[in-house]
């Protein structure tokens, strides 16, 4: 084992007693490095396909949601988030945010943000915001479709989450995304109203949550929340609202 | 029959994990709602089960009693992401559809009890064949419990309309419970109950009536 050739030191490491500390730490540390290895090259091998393969699913689901409502190809914009203003382009960065105003618990939220817009003759007819948000025990990703008066749901529908089989994962199904349409997000007075509630919802403001999965619609109330307000789209939205002279 | 041979077959029809020892149950419930999961659920645990059993047969004789679980499950464990991150590379829409129960593989008893009961104490030949035997017999029963769930409760296999449904002008009226997980249970059940019927040796020894004071 005081060998100086790396050969007859592997050897004399092999030749061991498989309940000699040294080499059972030898062995743990071999096993747990070859094997991170091996996760982390494939990881970062296959990535380019999976983001490639996400991509393609949340295309494919606005080209859906589109289908269903009937709509057709939207525009694409940057928007400034802060602002609510239109950017050529999107410079990557992002802003902390506050415990207190993090509503969706993002820890951070990009400043430029990727909205499509359905237009008739130049005249808005459908908003499609991306939003996402902590729901029990994962992030929920999705698009909310907006109506042209900016206040009346379109549709919501969830394409990413991993929240509990048969329970909270149910936010992905049509039949649960179907309660969306027609609700209504603010009040007269312009405050956001929208929730999740327990049991059956009464009111244009109320969705029915889905038993045993309330903590996943309180996620999916506080991401509305969050994106409908200052932090989120909220100046985009005002601006459009001034822009139709409402 | 040769001895290598037997390694292979018994666990597919004989010794099969899951009817007999009634182990990796969960996910026979879980994707057997269509041959086409059921299949790609077979593939990923054979994938995991027949090279777990390899390198653990290959480094057997070094690894430490004190820590050989740890080692085990680590290692099947890598090679669980490995076939998740695959599937979601190449086959995104079925893994999507399997969602976390490739993951889960790691806590499948067949492959943890082939690594800790065979693979510790055989060559990686012999740990490879029972390897492949024993995920055969996995496939086996998961393809035929998917094949009965999505015919009764779909009308269909692999996606191909076989009966044609009420809903799409047919005269089939789809079973909805066969679309449930309890209804996995049930055939589940019905199978252990008609290989025992048939290999009575394979049914536990009923259990003696405890002796009960007669009341005086």
């Amino acid at each position: 084992m005081a060998s100086a050739n790396p050969l007859s030191w592997w050897r004399g490491f092999l030749a061991l007693p498989n309940d000699n500390l040294a080499k059972t730490l030898g062995v743990a540390f071999l096993v747990a490095l070859i094997c991170s290895l091996l996760v982390s090259i494939t990881a970062v091998a296959l990535k380019p396909l999976r983001d490639a393969n996400r991509l393609a699913d949340s295309a494919a689901h606005i080209t859906g949601m589109l289908e269903i409502l009937g709509a057709g190809l939207p525009d694409t914009h940057f928007v400034d988030l802060a602002t609510g203003a239109y950017v050529d382009h999107d410079p990557g960065t992002r802003t902390d945010l506050p415990e207190e105003r993090d509503l969706a618990g993002l820890g951070s939220r990009e400043d430029v943000a990727t909205v499509f817009e359905l237009r008739d003759g130049g005249k808005l007819k459908l908003v499609i915001l991306p939003v996402r948000g902590t729901g029990y025990q994962s992030t929920l990703k999705g698009y909310l479709a907006l109506e042209a008066d900016l206040n009346t749901v379109a549709a919501l529908s969830f394409y990413a989450q991993e929240e509990t089989p048969g329970l909270g994962a149910r936010i992905a199904e049509s039949a649960w995304q179907a309660l969306w349409p027609g609700k209504r997000l603010a009040d007269a007075e312009d405050v956001i109203r929208i929730e999740v509630v327990k049991g059956a919802g009464a009111g244009v403001h109320q969705v029915d949550g889905i038993s045993g999965a309330t903590r996943t619609g309180t996620g999916i109330t506080n991401l509305m929340r969050f994106w409908l307000g200052p932090d989120g789209y909220g100046p985009y939205l005002q601006r459009l609202r001034k822009e139709a002279g409402r | 029959m040769s001895d290598r041979l037997r390694t292979l077959i018994d666990p597919i029809l004989v010794a099969n994990p899951v009817t007999l020892q009634v182990l990796g149950i969960c996910s026979a419930l879980a994707v057997t709602t269509s041959l086409a999961t059921a299949l790609v659920m077979s593939a990923a645990l054979i994938f995991v089960l027949t090279l777990s059993s390899g390198v653990i047969s290959l480094i057997r004789n070094h690894i430490p009693r004190s820590i050989r679980l740890i080692v085990q499950i680590t290692i099947i464990a890598s090679l669980v992401i490995v076939v998740d991150q695959m599937l979601q590379a190449y086959l995104f829409a079925m893994s999507k559809r399997l969602s976390v129960f490739v993951g889960l593989i790691v806590s499948n008893c067949i492959v943890l009890g082939r690594a800790e009961g065979f693979a510790m104490h055989n060559r990686p030949g012999a740990s490879l064949l029972d390897a492949i035997g024993n995920g055969l017999g996995y496939a086996l029963i998961l393809a035929a419990i998917g094949t009965v769930r999505e015919l009764l409760g779909a009308g269909t296999l692999m996606g191909f309309t076989v009966l044609p449904t009420t809903a799409h002008g047919g005269w089939f009226t789809p079973w909805g419970l066969m679309a449930l997980p309890p209804s996995a249970f049930f055939l589940l059940g019905l199978l252990v109950w008609a290989v025992r019927a048939i290999r009575p040796e394979q049914a536990e020894p009923l259990r003696e009536s405890p002796d009960v004071e007669a009341p005086r």
